[in-house]
């Protein structure tokens, strides 16, 4: 890996490479994000390799993209963090104490170890994607407030745990229920509304949505919500609860500030409102927009001239699988099919890899993937006040030479 | 070439393990795993000096690191930085006295407002 040339995400500056990182004095590694004030310092965070800083407090840490050209996992000490909680990630947690409570609506509320999830539930497995509602907000024209977000706060991981249908089962929830909050062992340090999200009764127990206790064949990291994490496939982020200590079963939806006051969305068909303006009406942000990147070129980089160079990616989507990524040489004029790899499960990253031939001059290489529910990347951005749910086809030029 | 035979490139292409555990629905033992202790590197982003940024480090300090506000997009207007102190205050909890808080915005908008600022 060529870590020290410009690159596509951002240019590296004040050390060697990020490997050097550890033996830098003085200069410290710098990502510089392509939008204003996009400079980001690479450090090193427990159980972490060299990530980007997007704030300290509370920790949020965009991966390094070129992790995401190397297979279609992203390794657990790659995998982006995000925080909304001053005091975040609580401190103090022990595997041998945890506790995971069901209550509310049921009829036997459960008060559960790690212990008792592995012996007494069936594990289940699934390899799905973590995407930030917000992946790529630096971009958004015109700008927002926010987490200025390049396009790292994603990752796709093999999560292995026991399924909320499972523990709802066996807590008998009563059939007055009608959502299920989840709420995590960090608790609010200040004023702020605690962090508790919510999702409908049959979501909840479609047999998919899933607590976590292991990551790619690993205990989840501190950072990633150690020790067990909510994975709700095919959603957006911030469902995806961390240090998961309290499932609630209700008879009325969550009126938690997270759900009622943000991470909302416009009420439309496109999630969007004309630039600039807000939306009249909104709704909680739910599933993942198709999305395809290319892993294998940076913007603005020089190739060698090739016949048949091979372009490679990833592709997602909120669960109804990939169809088919496109690949255009010419700003997307003309295209042509990618070849997709392996299937790992409709809510994983699926990776593409076409090729294309770059003769020497100057190329648009455009991916754009469709999904099987028939939905395809729009070539120009929509736009939302919050810049959520971004997943505009993705463009690197190259210079052929 | 054909598209199946594109495909069958692929595959070659993609044929390298991931090394991931495997199987399912089999009681596995809890992989050893002491209790994370948790050493972050020291906070070392600040706040550039200027007048009002005594009561922006005691309010907006409380919840978020410094860099919040510094990797906010540059050229926003004020009312860019006054809708942020308000939605803190009006939605996030953050107990801003009104007097404070046109101050914090002042120094937001004469600090990080301009072209030159940013990450410091």
């Amino acid at each position: 890996m060529a870590l020290d040339t410009a690159h596509r995400r951002g240019v590296i500056t004040g050390a060697a490479a990020l490997l050097a990182a550890g033996a830098a004095r003085g200069a410290e590694p710098v990502v510089t994000l392509p939008f204003g004030n996009g400079e980001r310092p690479v450090r090193t965070y427990p159980e972490k390799r060299p990530m980007l800083v997007l704030t300290e407090r509370p920790p949020q840490l965009e991966t390094p993209f070129e992790v995401f050209d190397h297979g279609a996992f992203t390794p657990n000490d790659a995998f982006f963090v995000r925080y909304h909680l001053a005091g975040t990630p609580p401190r103090g947690l022990d595997a041998a104490t945890f506790r995971l409570k069901v209550a509310g609506a049921v009829d036997k509320p459960l008060d559960l170890g790690l212990a008792d999830l592995r012996r007494d539930f069936p594990a289940t497995e699934i390899a799905a994607v973590n995407e930030c509602s917000g992946n790529g907000r630096g971009f958004s024209n015109p700008r927002v407030a926010g987490g200025q977000l390049g396009e790292g706060m994603m990752g796709n991981a093999l999560w292995r745990g026991v399924s909320v249908k499972a523990l709802l089962e066996r807590a008998g929830a009563k059939a007055s229920a009608h959502a299920v909050e989840f709420n995590g062992a960090d608790r609010p340090q200040t004023t702020v509304p605690d962090f508790v999200k919510g999702l409908g009764i049959d979501h909840a127990r479609n047999g998919d949505v899933m607590v976590a206790y292991e990551m790619n064949g690993a205990p989840l990291p501190l950072l990633n919500g150690y020790p067990l994490k909510l994975i709700v496939p095919g959603y957006y982020g911030t469902y995806w609860v961390k240090h998961l200590a309290d499932i609630t079963v209700l008879e009325q939806e969550s009126q938690s500030f997270w759900m009622q006051k943000s991470y909302r969305i416009p009420d439309n068909d496109c999630a969007c409102t004309p630039p600039g303006t807000p939306a009249t009406s909104t709704r909680p942000i739910g599933k993942l927009n198709v999305r395809s990147f290319i892993t294998n070129f940076t913007d603005g980089q020089t190739t060698k001239a090739s016949p048949r160079a091979p372009v490679r990616g990833v592709a997602f989507d909120g669960g109804s699988g990939i169809a088919a990524v496109d690949l255009s040489t010419d700003g997307g004029r003309t295209w042509a099919p990618a070849a997709l790899g392996q299937d790992h499960g409709r809510y994983s990253f699926r990776e593409w890899v076409a090729h294309a031939p770059l003769p020497k001059g100057e190329h648009q290489l455009v991916a754009r993937a469709r999904n099987k529910a028939g939905e395809a990347q729009p070539m120009q951005a929509s736009w939302n006040q919050s810049a959520y749910m971004r997943n505009v086809a993705d463009v690197v030029r190259v210079t052929a030479a | 070439m054909t598209r199946l035979a594109r495909t069958l490139i692929a595959v070659a292409a993609f044929a390298a393990p991931i090394g991931l555990a495997a199987g399912t629905g089999v009681a596995r033992e809890a992989p050893a795993k002491a209790p994370p202790a948790y050493a972050p590197p020291p906070e070392a982003s600040r706040f550039i000096d200027g007048p009002g940024v005594q009561l922006t480090q005691r309010y907006c300090l409380t919840c978020h690191s410094a860099d919040y506000v510094s990797s906010q997009p540059p050229h926003m207007p004020p009312s860019f930085w006054q809708g942020e102190v308000n939605k803190m205050r009006a939605n996030y909890g953050a107990t801003i006295p009104d007097d404070a808080a046109k101050a914090i915005a002042d120094y937001l908008v004469a600090t990080y407002a301009e072209p030159s600022a940013g990450r410091k």
